[in-house]
């Protein structure tokens, strides 16, 4: 179930610059499912065969199959445990996961569990991926997160990420958002946290994102704008 | 910081701890409570604290009633099958007369049950939990910014009548993320001159026990311990009442179960069904008053609960069975509906 519809926006140039594979990493609960979603409904429009892999050992909840029947519509493939959002509350890999270096006519996004823990699922694909070096790696951040408030503690959580992860990322995803009560204003005073994480890890932000509605205020006033159609996690459906 | 912050429940109440000054946490994982461990993992080294992951949910409530003995703010939290775990503990500390912070983030039961948010663990934490003539002050948030703020105040709480306090969540609530402020005042700890905190050769030595084999002095501690209970049901008790100055019908209902119930509360004033909620956030002790005084306008109170029906049971003893009591719940990890609820105000109406 998706709220809104982006499909008016064209995702910015920044963020899609004709990898192959892109990694969605960051701190615990920053939004990276949300953002892997819409940019594989994004990526689909631009390329024929696209697959989302849902690679989180971390979280039992709150998992790219909340997004299966959307997913579906658009045809894009959707590469997870059988067992996620089954309750069996193990860190489960999918049986297909392969698929994501093997076929390499796939536009993969990979969407990774939070933090550095999450991340050292990378150990199995990270030989394949660097050595066909047709990558991405972007850092999701949240200012309003209360273990990133500020760059430096941001810059922190990257580096345990990259040292999880034995990868280095490749540019920055502004997703600053106090959830249902974001105002353009919320997205506003994130720039300049955003553009100091930038300047420390000389890292691009390629993109910034913001819910389809706060979006519609902030058009022509934020460099790289991504709208998101909010998935509705699994806790959302039900209350 | 920015003023308000986004987090999760789980989260709201490792950093709302902090800032009332614990400094000491003891926990073992197990989902859906498994965040507040990790983000005490992450946080209490660099603030001088200490976090420590058990070898069990017994060793931790242990190394809890270590850590308040000697008069420190301290707090353990699991979720329902490791509460069982330790419930052995809590009666100990109950037993001391001893402040701590229990945290119960439920899922469903019983045994492991499943993942999913439950509110079945409502006669454990009311009625005791472990063995005894005992008490713990339970409070049950209702939205991650409550499960900050009545964090702080189980510490206060604690502190102030030296007994356990307990937050009361379910899966929901600490998985669900909401923004929130952490500016709040805390009361400091009070003094704890009983603490096992070193004589310096000054005074005696103080003991923490729970071990009182004499009939006559064990009669007279538990009659002490239940002369300060009734104070704490005299000056603590917290309720919230929405709708309820003209409702024909109420419904009780805490944490998510209240939320749930305030959408359908919405729906039904929008049909002209005057339908209110009455929320106890203290469930022990628990509000008798608002549903003593509802009993007197109301036709039919409705429980809205995950669970199997227990609260119901205090509704109906505090409104002392003067209007019927409904039951409308979802068990085992299922969550009533905002239709369910309607169904059952539009039922009850007619």
């Amino acid at each position: 179930m998706s709220e809104g519809d982006n499909s008016a926006f064209r995702i910015p140039h920044s963020a899609f610059r004709g990898k192959r594979v892109t990694l969605i990493l960051g701190h615990y609960g920053s939004g990276k499912t949300n953002i892997a979603v819409n940019l594989a409904v994004k990526y689909r429009e631009v390329a024929e065969k696209v697959a989302i892999a849902d690679l989180d050992i971390v979280n039992p909840y709150f998992r790219t199959k909340d997004s299966m029947d959307l997913l579906k519509e658009k045809g894009i493939r959707l590469i997870v445990s059988e067992y996620a959002n089954s309750n069996v509350d193990i860190p489960a890999l999918p049986q297909d996961m392969y698929a994501v270096t093997d076929d390499k006519s796939l536009t993969c996004i990979l969407d990774i569990g939070g933090d550095d823990r999450g991340a050292l699922v990378l150990g199995r694909l990270r030989p394949a991926i660097l050595e066909e070096d047709d990558y991405e790696m972007l850092l999701v951040i949240n200012m309003y997160r209360p273990l990133t408030p500020d760059p430096e503690s941001t810059v922190e959580v990257m580096r345990e990420i990259e040292l999880a992860a034995n990868m280095r990322f490749t540019g920055i995803i502004n997703n600053s958002n106090l959830g249902r009560e974001t105002t353009a204003e919320t997205v506003l005073a994130s720039l300049p946290y955003a553009e100091e994480v930038s300047r420390l890890t000389s890292l691009p932000i390629v993109m910034t994102t913001a819910e389809i509605h706060v979006a519609k205020e902030l058009d022509g006033r934020v460099k790289d704008l991504f709208p998101l159609a909010l998935q509705k996690n699994f806790i959302e459906s039900k209350i | 910081m920015a003023d308000k912050v986004l987090m999760k429940g789980n989260e709201a109440i490792a950093e709302a701890a902090i800032k009332a000054g614990c400094r000491h946490y003891f926990g073992y994982p197990i989902t859906p409570q498994t965040e507040v461990a990790a983000y005490m993992a992450k946080k209490m080294p660099k603030i001088g604290g200490t976090f420590l992951q058990a070898e069990s949910e017994i060793a931790a409530i242990n190394m809890v009633y270590g850590v308040a003995s000697a008069g420190l703010r301290v707090m353990t939290s699991s979720s329902s099958p490791g509460i069982s775990l330790k419930g052995e503990g809590i009666s100990y500390l109950a037993g001391a007369d001893l402040p701590a912070l229990v945290v119960n983030v439920q899922r469903g039961g019983p045994g492991l049950g499943g993942i999913q948010p439950s509110q079945s663990d409502y006669f454990q934490s009311t009625r005791g939990g472990g063995h005894g003539d005992y008490h713990m002050i339970v409070l049950a948030p209702s939205s991650v910014q409550e499960m900050a703020a009545l964090t702080v105040k189980g510490f206060e709480l604690a502190d102030k009548y030296r007994m356990t306090a307990m937050v009361l969540a379910d899966g929901t609530m600490g998985q669900m993320m909401e923004p929130v402020s952490l500016d709040f005042e805390v009361t400091p700890p009070p003094e704890k001159p009983w603490a096992t905190t070193g004589t310096e050769m000054k005074r005696k030595h103080n003991i923490v026990n729970s071990l009182s084999l004499v009939p006559e002095e064990l009669e007279k501690l538990n009659i002490a311990r239940f002369e300060r209970y009734e104070l704490v049901k005299k000056n603590e008790t917290m309720y919230e009442e929405y709708m309820m100055d003209d409702a024909e019908i109420a419904i009780a209902a805490f944490g998510i179960a209240a939320r749930v119930s305030k959408n359908a509360i919405n729906e039904a004033r929008k049909q002209g069904i005057k339908v209110g909620l009455i929320r106890p956030i203290t469930l022990w002790p628990f509000p008798d008053a608002p549903f003593k005084k509802a009993a007197t306008h109301v036709k039919q109170f409705i429980s809205v609960e995950l669970n199997m029906g227990q609260m119901i049971e205090d509704v109906r003893l505090a409104s002392e069975c003067k209007v019927p009591v409904t039951l409308c719940n979802r068990v085992g990890g299922m969550i009533p509906s905002p239709e369910q609820v309607l169904d059952a105000i539009i039922k009850a109406s007619k």
